[in-house]
């Protein structure tokens, strides 16, 4: 009974290790925060690069969702979701808030000239300071927020047809 | 054509492999007393075929042979000749076979240095050995063969990235694997001498000098390893707690327990179950390190690119590895009655065993928790520097202090005659840090004790070395360099990190810093086209404002085209007394550099006394060749 | 005599052993904070555009008086624990922090009984 328990700890702490090993070589390991979801945004106060108007978190308890967008003039991928970005804003009542990262405010301003503006309000981040709050470490970045300001999705990366699909889908459930 | 030459000679060497293990277990079976000249000529020849192979992938990359996929990959026909060559290893295939090399050579020098021991022991050793080269035979030509060819025939070649192409780079892997591979021998040997029964005394005598080799190789591989992070990778550290690190001082610290154990069962014939679980988990965390770094499982900062079969293999040799050997010693184990005094040298050996494998506990369990984390969590979590630096420095305290007083200690039973010579190094030690803290600055209680008890330990040896030299005995000479080598790289590990000064800041051009007595002039920029990448050269200016000395640094960034990468160059000034080290890097769409610098009091002496631990290692290995 | 040099050498150790300043340090919050966009770099090391940027950041919180745990409770609710190289000290790291010191009580508990059985015969 003593040598029998011997017997399957020893094999047993060696095989349940190597079992994690194999299961662990499955796993992605590049690291993302796409599963940190659930949190509420925190406050913040943003100034409007157009207009002379100032928006808090509490403006967007006014719209079911808002999706706010991270991005530069001088960032391509950025140009590829952009497409989507316009289909977004026309074709439902989803409100998109800009946020442009480290960027120059002619570059910003032409590039939308080029490409339309999505935004429902355009924001400046000079410095990235303003994208760390919202847990953003790259561009294009964007989080999906309900009236509650509770975070439901996060992009990391353009917004691809499959995602824009799924925002629809979310936005238009109601 | 080298393709097919080095593929037939893989294949080659796979069937001498299995007629060495076939011959060798008829042999086992026969009545002579002496071992055929059959097999040490198979063996010799299964050498002879190892170094060719791996001289064909050498000459496949001096020649920039792009046929062969590992040579494209690797290599680019603008290299320096040099680093062509040592590109060789500097991959996951061209590695594999040098691994394979070390495995053979080491099991034919085993063969024919231990004609004295036991003909079934030295058999079976090789028969174990075999089946290992077998294994990464096998590997090397299903999964990851050097030879394989890329159709149709790049011209250029990739593998052209700056940051591989170093001299210290370049030695890393041999010496490492000469101490980690090298560990496969006694890990057979251990498996030998089980199934045969040779035991006690001659066993330890038998794998004595394998394990001093390993032991050496595995320090200086540490060490230079340590040193290429510090000159080249622009943080001014020189561990970092990394996985592929943390896969390279695992077995050193195995290791260094069965160098000591080795000792007690030598002189007292008794560890032997423990000596033989130390030589089974040597190469078994070898082969597991290898695991952890090549199959893509952890995030770190290495060289090989990661690829999940890779790591299925080995997972699945590994699992091989340690059933058989589990399964081995639980048959075969017989209980040994353990006798000894706790006033005794074989009790302290007890106790350096008994805090390497905390050690060896801690980095393990860091290492891997992660994965742990992830698998049955799905939780993704960081284990670095804080984790292993809060649980293991403390323990260094009381581990310097038993490694002073071990050595004296004798066997079987020592009396307490020594107490007052002790008192007085410890008084001397504690009277030392007082001095260092009042002539600079005070640092906390943990880092004070540490320096007392390094301080401790290379006061006690010094005088064992006084006592040496009087009685001009060649005591031991070699574990005294060692232990001396150990305090003193704690020492200045120590003192390094309580008077480093670091600043991190940004300037633009032209612009100075001043803070804690020094002031750093960002002069001017220069740039340079050299030969394969566009040079930023910053001109630093610093100045110390006690003395008034100056320094010139010229760190660099430099821009490669084939491909693409940016690296920065620190700019290092090594003196005696302190380096001065600083990294100049461009923030993007602005005027300003980040720069950051660092005075390292005593940074060489952390090299030297690295280096003395290992050369007490050398020199044990050639006493005991007289 | 020597009892007395002894105890005074003791006593002028610890009135100097002060624990060193708790001043805030900003290298190393730097050192402890992992860059997402490098492999296996701290803030303090990597030279990359997040790394600037968390910098600024923390800097900034620094100034408004925070403390280092903060700083780092802020960070980790923003990218998540594996942000952070000091493993946190919650309860599904126990396994983590204490299996070491399991193991070493163990192996010392081992000595122990080994030396003990030789003073019983």
């Amino acid at each position: 009974m003593n040598i029998k328990f011997n017997y399957i700890i020893l094999f047993g702490i060696p095989g349940f290790i190597l079992l994690i090993f194999f299961l662990g070589l499955n796993t992605n390991n590049k690291y993302d925060t796409r599963e940190l979801v659930g949190n509420q945004i925190n406050n913040f106060k943003l100034i409007d690069i157009y207009e002379n108007k100032t928006i808090t978190n509490l403006d967007l308890k006014e719209n079911n969702f808002t999706l706010i967008n991270f991005w530069a003039s001088w960032c391509s991928p950025c140009r590829a979701e952009h497409k989507y970005l316009m289909d977004l804003k026309s074709q439902t009542d989803l409100r998109i808030v800009g946020i442009n990262f480290k960027d120059k405010e002619i570059n910003a301003k032409n590039y939308l000239k080029e490409l339309n503006n999505p935004y429902y309000f355009l924001a400046k981040d000079i410095n990235g300071k303003i994208s760390i709050k919202f847990g953003i470490y790259g561009i294009p970045e964007s989080i999906l927020v309900d009236r509650n300001l509770k975070i439901i999705k996060k992009y990391i990366g353009p917004i691809n047809e499959k995602d824009f699909n799924e925002i629809i889908k979310i936005v238009t459930k109601l | 054509m080298l393709s097919n030459i080095g593929n037939t000679l893989i294949i080659l060497n796979i069937l001498v492999t299995l007629i060495i293990i076939y011959s060798s277990h008829l042999s086992l079976k026969n009545q002579e007393v002496k071992i055929s000249k059959k097999i040490y000529d198979l063996s010799l020849a299964q050498s002879t075929i190892s170094i060719v192979t791996f001289f064909v992938l050498i000459t496949g990359f001096i020649v920039s042979d792009f046929s062969l996929i590992t040579v494209f990959q690797n290599s680019h026909i603008d290299k320096p000749l040099f680093y062509k060559i040592s590109g060789t290893w500097g991959n996951h295939e061209g590695s594999l076979l040098l691994w394979i090399n070390v495995l053979v050579l080491f099991s034919y020098f085993f063969l024919i240095l231990n004609k004295k021991t036991l003909k079934n022991y030295r058999l079976s050793t090789l028969i174990i050995q075999n089946f290992l080269i077998f294994g990464f035979l096998l590997f090397l030509l299903i999964n990851s063969n050097p030879f394989s060819l890329v159709f149709p025939t790049p011209n250029i070649g990739l593998g052209l990235n700056p940051i591989l192409q170093d001299p210290a780079l370049a030695i890393h892997p041999p010496l490492l694997y000469i101490g980690f591979v090298g560990s496969s021998i006694y890990f057979s040997a251990a498996l030998a001498s089980l199934i045969t029964d040779f035991k006690g005394k001659l066993f330890a005598t038998s794998i004595k000098l394998w394990v001093s080799i390993s032991w050496v190789f595995q320090t200086l591989g540490i060490v230079v390893g340590s040193i290429w992070a510090y000159y080249e990778l622009g943080w001014g550290g020189f561990w970092f707690w990394d996985p592929v690190e943390n896969a390279s001082l695992m077995p050193w610290f195995v290791m260094t327990a069965l160098m000591h154990s080795l000792f007690v069962l030598e002189k007292r014939n008794t560890l032997y179950s423990w000596v033989i679980v130390l030589c089974l988990s040597t190469f078994t965390l070898s082969v597991t390190g290898t695991f952890l770094v090549r199959s893509g499982i952890l995030n770190s900062v290495h060289t090989f690119a990661n690829d999940p079969s890779r790591g299925l293999y080995i997972l699945l040799f590994l699992s091989l590895m340690i059933f058989s050997s589990i399964g081995i010693f639980l048959k075969k184990y017989k209980k040994e009655n353990y006798d000894f005094n706790a006033n005794s040298k074989e009790t302290f050996i007890l106790i350096n065993n008994w805090f390497m494998a905390f050690f060896l506990a801690t980095v393990l369990i860091g290492t891997v928790y992660p994965i742990f984390t992830e698998v049955i969590g799905n939780i993704k979590i960081s284990v670095g520097p804080p984790f292993y630096n809060i649980v293991i420095l403390p323990l260094v305290i009381p581990f310097m202090i038993f490694m002073a007083l071990a050595p004296n200690i004798k066997w079987i039973k020592n009396s307490l005659d020594n107490f007052l010579p002790l008192t007085i190094i410890i008084i001397s030690a504690i009277f030392l840090n007082v001095l260092i803290i009042n002539f600079f600055k005070p640092y906390s209680i943990q880092s004070s004790l540490i320096t007392i008890s390094s301080l401790f330990l290379i006061i006690h040896t010094l005088i064992d070395l006084i006592k040496c030299l009087k009685k001009k005995v060649n005591l031991d000479y070699s574990r005294i360099v060692s232990h001396l080598g150990f305090g003193l790289l704690v020492f200045f590990i120590g003192i390094n990190h309580n008077f480093s000064i670091e600043n991190d800041f940004n300037l633009k051009i032209g612009e100075k810093k001043i803070f804690e007595n020094y002031k750093i002039s960002f002069n001017s920029v220069k740039i340079e086209e050299q030969k394969n990448y566009k040079t930023i050269i910053g001109l630093f200016n610093i100045t110390n404002l006690k003395d008034l000395s100056q320094e010139t640094l010229k760190p660099e960034i430099r821009i490669y085209s084939n491909p693409e990468t940016l690296t920065y160059e620190t700019s290092i000034k090594s003196k005696l007394s302190y380096d001065l080290y600083l990294t100049m890097s461009n923030i993007n769409r602005s005027d300003f550099y980040n720069i950051k610098f660092q005075k390292k009091p005593f940074m060489i002496w952390v090299w030297i006394s690295a280096m003395m631990i290992a050369l007490g290692g050398f020199m044990r290995i050639f006493k005991s060749e007289h | 005599m020597k009892k007395i040099i002894l105890l005074f050498t003791i006593f002028l150790t610890f009135s100097n052993l002060i624990l060193k300043s708790e001043n805030i340090n900003e290298i190393k919050i730097f050192k402890n904070i992992r860059c997402l966009i490098c492999q296996g770099q701290s803030i303090a090391d990597s030279n990359s555009d997040f790394a600037q940027t968390i910098k600024l950041v923390v800097k900034d919180q620094i100034l408004e008086g925070k403390s280092e745990k903060e700083i780092y409770n802020f960070l980790i609710d923003k990218y998540g624990e594996w942000i952070v190289y000091k493993p946190t000290t919650n309860p599904q790291n126990f396994i983590l922090w204490l299996t070491p010191y399991a193991i070493l009580f163990i192996g010392g508990f081992i000595i122990l009984v080994i030396v003990k059985k030789r003073e019983k015969h």
